[in-house]
């Protein structure tokens, strides 16, 4: 299969099928209600499951007993969608299922608008949820890479027995663009999953399986947060994903920035370069794991005078990038979060204008 | 037809539902504790048992039984 | 042979952390012998509530999910969903049902979700303590009523089964209590008559059991039992509300 020009929420929902995800549990919010449409059309015809849950409240947990039994389930929706969804993904977490979540972002807080935006950077990487938990965040800066990330999605999920959020902004779930879908990605049917509670009959053992996340005694308690924690530690390790450019030009000048305003600045970059100037581009892949090591050599080279945070959002990743860079050289932020993108003009005379 | 009556009195909590239910006031509360604390109920009047089943039907933590076999008060440890 | 009567198998060993008295238990044994009797332990899963019954997975012998407070309805249509072939039930008090879940009951319930729900209802929260549940009859006292239920504050309490008997789509909405043998005869084959529309395939069913809360009501068990039949049954009647048959109707048989 060659090219298709795809808008992206649908390109999201046809590359969950072709993940072998049959399973979608959602409710309508702007700006993702096509990967619902979508899902809606095709899965019906694929002996698949689609249902549009009461509310994001119920949909959570419809994903939750569906992951439960080991089936592979997604859902998707948008920032005050996946606040309610919160509750549920910190459930999920504890019960140690895999799921995949979609966060097509919209700007907040409050019903904010249906622009796109990086308003939820906080809610994926560090809760959103209660308790001691962590999603696996992957951001797309296209729609090519949506598809790649929905497909990488399921088997990382099911690796770590984890909820992995796709956090992309407004643009990736409505632009169109063209895109290849990879072969041979869907990973083995996931019925063989032996903790999950499926009934008794499909085990040889006659041991039950309990899903649950309720854990009173204090010793067992502290234990299970310690696995959870040994599990995100190991993640951190080994799944931190980003792309580098320009970066190997003694730049004066280091952006970290992800998503389509990545994209952005990856312009800004190449019409800077033409007038003489270097700036390096990180793009975080992982934004939970977070590139810090990458960030922090990269920080610390010698002609690096600053490093700046470009950000849809107002000075979230920030803070993340200056835990990275650990004081080895200034950290600034730049970014809006109405709904706009700020041009490549906009970026090359704010950077112009630095005093470095 | 004969039954073995049971109180599994580890596992009473001495809530008296079975005495109150008992139709031929077979069963009372022992003034003995057991090893959680509760006074568990007893037959104290064996032979008047029925079998009706009442008592293991209004008992909350399943701690009687009727099986079949020789009439007997039998008492679990 | 006459009848005996022995612990069923999907029921498990292990002792109850119920106060004694509780009806929970009873209720407990009803569904456990009715899932033997079908034969069907090897492929039901049970949802648990958060309530007394948060624990329930510890009670029974087969496969079972823990939900979040009200959310037992939706974790059970996203297992009834995709493995249709297994036996879902949930099993919830007023305070997740009736308060904090009632969008998921009633939601699944109008979608006709293919699964048992056993909700009890003994007018009171049980396991935070003893506070007001929305099945709180009026002047009851309650840690959070402490000068009794005051219906101009609070309205009057819902009617789970009547109310969700309004809608056309679930199958078998039912109302019993397990205050007395003879009433736990009766709940026992409602319950089995609600698992056994599910093995039909026959969409949601409801059994709401009228229970006691003796600690929390300040009674003895036996005097709960007694508050039960001359305070909840008036208002809270018993009977089917809805079966396959009147299905679209509410006529309380």
């Amino acid at each position: 299969m060659g090219k298709v020009l795809m808008k992206g929420n649908e390109a999201i929902a046809e590359a969950a099928i072709r993940a072998g995800c049959l399973n979608y549990f959602a409710y309508p919010i702007t700006p993702q209600s096509e990967v619902a449409e979508y899902m809606a059309r095709k899965l019906p015809e694929k002996g698949g499951v689609f249902l549009q849950g009461e509310s994001e409240i119920a949909v959570g947990y419809m994903v939750f007993g569906a992951a439960g039994c080991g089936e592979r389930v997604m859902t998707t929706s948008s920032g005050p969608g996946i606040s309610l969804m919160s509750e549920a993904l910190s459930f999920i977490a504890c019960a140690q299922l895999p799921a995949v979540f979609v966060n097509i972002m919209r700007t907040g807080p409050g019903l904010g608008g249906i622009l796109p935006s990086q308003a939820d950077y906080f809610q994926a990487t560090k809760g959103g949820g209660h308790g001691d938990y962590r999603l696996i965040v992957l951001a797309p800066s296209s729609v090519q890479e949506a598809v790649e990330m929905v497909m990488m999605a399921f088997p990382l999920s099911e690796k770590y027995r984890n909820p992995v959020m796709i956090l992309g902004d407004g643009l990736i779930g409505q632009m169109m663009e063209p895109v290849e879908f990879p072969e041979n990605l869907i990973v083995k049917p996931t019925r063989k999953n032996k903790w999950a509670a499926n009934g008794m009959d499909t085990r040889k053992s006659k041991k039950r399986n309990i899903v649950k996340s309720l854990i009173l005694d204090p010793e067992t308690m502290n234990t299970h947060n310690l696995l959870l924690k040994e599990k995100y530690d190991q993640i951190r390790k080994k799944e931190v994903r980003f792309e580098t450019y320009n970066m190997t030009k003694p730049y004066k000048v280091l952006i970290v920035s992800y998503g389509t305003m990545a994209r952005v600045c990856k312009t800004a970059v190449d019409l800077l370069k033409e007038e003489g100037i270097e700036v390096g581009l990180l793009r975080p892949k992982t934004l939970f794991p977070f590139p810090e090591k990458k960030i922090r050599e990269a920080a610390a080279k010698a002609h690096c005078k600053m490093v700046l945070s470009i950000e849809m959002s107002m000075g979230q990743m920030v803070e993340d990038v200056e835990r990275s860079v650990q004081g080895k050289c200034p950290v600034r932020w730049y970014g809006k979060c109405g709904g706009e993108i700020p041009p490549p003009k906009e970026l090359m005379e704010m950077i112009k204008g630095l005093k470095l | 037809m004969s039954y073995i009556f049971a109180i599994d009195c580890e596992r009473c909590k001495g809530c008296g539902l079975c005495v109150n239910f008992c139709p031929k006031n077979v069963l009372e509360i022992s003034d003995e504790l057991n090893k959680k604390g509760y006074y568990p109920a007893f037959q104290a009047r064996p032979g008047d048992c029925i079998y009706c089943g009442s008592c293991y039907m209004m008992c909350p933590d399943v701690a009687i039984s009727i099986t079949s076999g020789n009439i007997k008060r039998k008492l679990k440890k | 042979m006459g009848k005996t009567f022995t612990r069923p198998v999907a029921l498990s060993e292990k002792d109850t952390h119920y106060c004694p008295g509780c009806t929970h238990g009873i209720v407990h044994r009803l569904v456990a012998e009715v899932i033997d009797e079908l034969g069907i332990r090897g492929k039901t899963i049970g949802v648990a509530p958060v309530g007394c019954a948060v624990l329930a997975y510890n009670y029974f012998s087969f496969d079972f999910m823990e939900a979040a407070h009200g959310r037992a309805p939706a974790v059970a249509t996203g297992i009834k969903r995709v493995r249709p072939d297994l036996m879902v039930f949930t099993y919830q008090g007023d305070g997740d049902l009736a308060s904090i879940g009632t969008a998921e009951i009633i939601h699944a319930a109008n979608r006709g979700e293919k699964i048992t729900t056993i909700f009890i209802n003994n007018a009171v929260y049980g396991m935070t303590g003893g506070q007001m549940a929305p099945t709180t009859m009026p002047g009851q006292k309650t840690t959070t009523t402490p000068f009794g239920r005051d219906v101009e504050q609070t309205g009057m309490p819902m009617k789970m089964a009547e109310l969700l008997s309004a809608l056309m789509t679930p199958a078998y909405i039912t109302r019993q209590t397990v205050i007395s043998p003879k009433y736990v005869i009766k709940a026992k084959k409602a319950i089995k008559k609600a698992f056994e529309y599910q093995c039909e395939g026959r969409c949601f069913s409801l059994v709401e059991v009228i229970s006691t809360c003796p600690t929390n009501w300040g009674m003895t068990p036996v005097e709960a039992l007694s508050w039960a039949e001359t305070t909840l049954l008036p208002y809270y009647p018993l009977g089917e509300f809805k079966t396959p048959d009147s299905q679209g109707g509410n006529d309380a048989a």
